[in-house]
C-alpha cells in the first residue's frame, strides 16, 4: 500500500515538474504575441491622435498645398484608385488565366514544375526590383511615360504571383468527384472549367485579387522607381470621359501621385504640421488596406455559403 | 492468388439459360495500368442489354478500377494505359481506341459516383447540365427532360416544387437519386453505379435498389459494390474479382448458389474477404 502512495507521489511530482514547461511556455508565446499586437496598436494610436484633428472634408477634396493646413490628399486618394483599377484589370485576367492553365490545362511534367516554383518565387522578389524592371520595359522600352499605366501594370505585375497562387489553391480546394462529375456527362476541359471550376473557386480567387490589391495599394518602392510624381496639383482625366474612342483612355497616360508617396512627401517636410498630414493620410491608407480585407473577408463567406462540399 | 486456373466464364451458357440477353458490351483481354502498375490483368466478360451486372470483390481488387474504363474516366489523369478492347454493341465500337474521343464516350455511358456528388447549382440546372453540354438551348424541350429524368429517379414528387432550390439542400438520398436523374436525362446506353449507396443509410440503399431494379428495364447498368447482399439483390450477373483479375462471371443465382470457383465461395460465404 505504501509502494502504491510512492508510486503515486512520484507520478505526481513528475506531472507537476512536465506542467512548469507548459506554463514557461505560454508566458514566450503571450510576450511574441504582445510584441507583434502592441507594435501595431501603440502605432495606430499614434497615428490616429496625431491625424485624426486633421481628418475633414477638404482634407479630401484638397489638392497637395505649400500651407500645411489647406493641403489635401485629393490627387493622392484619385491616383491611388485609378492605379488600382489599371492594376486589377492587369492582375486579374492574367493571373486567373494563368493559374487556370497551370491547374486544368498545363500537363504534369518537368517545364510545369519549373514555372510553378518561378511563379511560388515571384512572390518573394523585392517590390523595387519590380520598380526597376517598370522602368526599363514601361517607361522607356514601350515609352508609357511616367504614367497612371506604367504604375498600373508594374503594381499588376507585383501582385500577379499572389493572383495566381490563390486561383490555384482555389480550384484545388473543388473536389475531384466535382471535375469528374462534369466530364462524366461529357463536359470537355472548357465546359468544366466555365461551368464549374472558375464559378466555384471565384470565392478564393476573390480574396486573393483583393489580398493582393490591398498589398499593392501601399506599395511606395516601385512606384518612386517609376517616377511618381511627390506634387501635383491636378487631376488625371476623369475615366472614360475623353473623346472616344482613343480619347476614353486618355486617364491612363496621366501622371499621378498616390498615397504612399503623399505621405512620404509630407514626413520628409521639417514642419510638424506635415507630419500630421502624413499620420492623416496613412490612417485612411490603413482604412482602405482594412476594409479591402474586411470586404475580402466577407465575399468570401458570402459566396462559400452556397458552395459546400 | 497461387495456380488460379483461367477465369470461368459462364457467358455461353447463361446466355443460353436466359436467351432474352443480348452483350450490350464485351470485355476483351483488358489491362489497365497505373504508371507502371498493373490494376487490371487481362479481363474478359460481356455486359448483357437491359440486365444489372455486378462487380464486387475485396478492396483493391480493381472493381471501380475496371467500372471507370467504361467512360475513360482514367483518360483525365496522366501516366493511365489502357490494354485490350471494350466492344460497345450494335455499333462495334472499341471505346478505348484511342481514335475514340473519351467524350463521345462520356455521352453514351453515364456514370453516378461512390459520393452523391451534385453540382452547387439548382436542383433543376443539376439534372439539364448533360443537356446543356451537349448544347440544348429549348426551354420546353429542357423542361420536359429534366422532369422525365426525375420521375425516372423517382424524385419528380419530392423537388417539383422546389426545382430552383440548391442542390445541397436535399437529403444524401436525394443527392445520389438527383446524380442519377442526371445522368438519365441524357438517355445513355450504359449507366455505371460506383458504389451508390456506401455513403447512404439502409432506407436511402433500400430506395436507390428499388430504383435499379426498375431501371434495368430500359437500360443497361454496371454496378459496383462492396456489398454482397446488395449483389444478390439487385444484380442478374455477378463478376467476382480479386488483385485485377476476374475469378469469375456467371448468373447471380449461381455465382451465390453454387460458385465453380473455390475462392469466390470463400468470398461470397464470408471466410475470405
Amino acid at each position: 500500500m505504501s509502494e502504491q502512495t510512492a508510486r503515486l507521489e512520484s507520478i505526481r511530482a513528475l506531472i507537476i515538474r512536465h506542467k512548469r514547461w507548459d506554463v514557461v511556455f505560454a508566458m514566450l508565446g503571450l510576450f511574441a504575441l504582445m510584441v507583434g499586437v502592441l507594435t501595431f496598436v501603440a502605432l495606430f494610436t499614434q497615428m490616429v491622435i496625431d491625424g485624426a484633428p486633421r481628418l475633414s472634408w477638404d482634407f479630401f477634396t484638397n489638392f497637395p498645398s505649400r500651407k500645411p493646413d489647406q493641403a489635401g490628399i485629393l490627387s493622392a486618394w484619385v491616383g491611388s484608385t485609378l492605379v488600382m483599377i489599371v492594376t486589377a484589370a492587369t492582375a486579374v485576367p492574367l493571373g486567373v488565366g494563368a493559374g487556370v492553365y497551370l491547374e486544368e490545362y498545363a500537363p504534369k511534367n518537368w517545364m510545369t514544375d519549373l514555372i510553378e516554383i518561378n511563379v511560388t518565387n515571384l512572390a518573394g522578389v523585392p517590390s523595387i526590383v519590380y520598380g526597376l524592371l517598370a522602368l526599363g520595359l514601361f517607361v522607356y522600352g514601350f515609352g508609357f511615360g511616367q504614367s497612371i499605366l506604367t504604375a498600373g501594370l508594374t503594381l499588376g505585375l507585383l501582385i500577379l504571383p499572389v493572383v495566381i497562387v490563390a486561383t490555384r489553391e482555389a480550384i484545388r480546394s473543388i473536389p475531384a468527384v466535382i471535375r469528374e462529375g462534369a466530364y462524366a456527362l461529357g463536359a470537355t476541359k472548357w465546359q468544366t472549367t466555365s461551368h464549374h471550376i472558375l464559378p466555384y473557386s471565384t470565392p478564393g480567387i476573390m480574396t486573393g485579387v483583393i489580398i493582393g490589391m490591398a498589398r499593392a495599394i501601399g506599395e511606395t518602392a516601385p512606384v518612386i522607381t517609376i517616377g511618381a510624381l511627390t506634387f501635383i496639383a491636378f487631376l488625371p482625366a476623369a475615366p472614360f470621359t475623353g473623346d472616344p474612342p482613343a480619347g476614353l483612355l486618355d486617364w491612363v497616360m496621366s501622371p499621378f501621385t498616390v498615397m504612399p508617396i503623399q505621405m512620404f512627401n509630407w514626413t520628409s517636410r521639417p514642419e510638424a504640421a506635415f507630419h500630421h498630414n502624413a499620420a492623416a493620410a496613412g490612417l485612411v491608407l490603413v482604412v482602405m488596406t482594412l476594409s479591402m480585407n474586411a470586404l475580402a473577408i466577407y465575399i468570401r463567406y458570402r459566396l462559400r455559403k452556397s458552395i459546400k462540399w | 492468388m497461387v495456380g488460379t486456373p483461367a477465369p470461368e466464364i459462364a457467358s455461353v451458357t447463361a446466355a443460353a439459360a436466359r436467351p432474352a440477353a443480348a452483350a450490350k458490351s464485351e470485355t476483351k483481354a483488358l489491362s489497365f495500368y497505373y504508371g507502371a502498375f498493373q490494376a487490371l490483368k487481362s479481363i474478359s466478360m460481356p455486359i448483357y442489354e437491359k440486365k444489372v451486372t455486378a462487380l464486387i470483390g475485396p478492396s483493391g481488387c480493381g472493381k471501380s478500377t475496371y467500372l471507370r474504363c467504361f467512360n475513360r474516366m482514367h483518360d483525365l489523369y496522366p501516366g493511365n494505359r489502357y490494354e485490350g478492347q471494350i466492344m460497345l454493341y450494335p455499333d462495334n465500337t472499341n471505346i478505348l481506341n484511342p481514335v475514340v474521343d473519351p467524350i463521345e464516350v462520356r455521352m453514351r455511358i453515364s456514370m453516378v459516383f461512390q459520393k452523391p456528388n451534385p453540382f452547387p447549382k439548382s436542383i433543376y440546372e443539376n439534372v439539364a447540365y448533360g443537356l446543356r453540354v451537349r448544347g440544348e438551348r429549348k426551354r420546353a424541350l429542357l423542361d420536359e427532360k429534366v422532369e422525365d429524368a426525375l420521375r425516372g429517379a423517382a424524385l419528380w414528387d419530392e423537388v417539383k416544387n422546389r426545382l430552383n432550390d440548391l442542390a445541397f439542400n436535399l437529403s444524401g438520398g436525394q443527392q445520389q437519386r438527383l446524380c442519377i436523374a442526371r445522368a438519365l436525362a441524357t438517355d445513355p446506353e450504359i449507366l455505371l453505379f460506383d458504389e451508390p449507396t456506401s455513403a447512404l443509410d439502409p432506407i436511402a440503399t433500400a430506395s436507390i435498389e428499388q430504383l435499379i431494379a426498375e431501371l434495368k428495364a430500359k437500360i443497361t447498368i454496371l454496378i459496383v459494390t462492396h456489398n454482397m447482399q446488395q449483389a444478390a439483390r439487385v444484380s442478374d450477373y455477378t463478376a467476382y474479382m480479386y488483385l485485377g483479375e476476374l475469378i469469375e462471371f456467371d448468373a447471380t443465382d449461381t455465382i451465390f448458389i453454387k460458385p465453380k470457383n473455390k475462392q469466390t465461395e470463400d468470398y461470397i460465404t464470408g471466410r475470405f474477404g
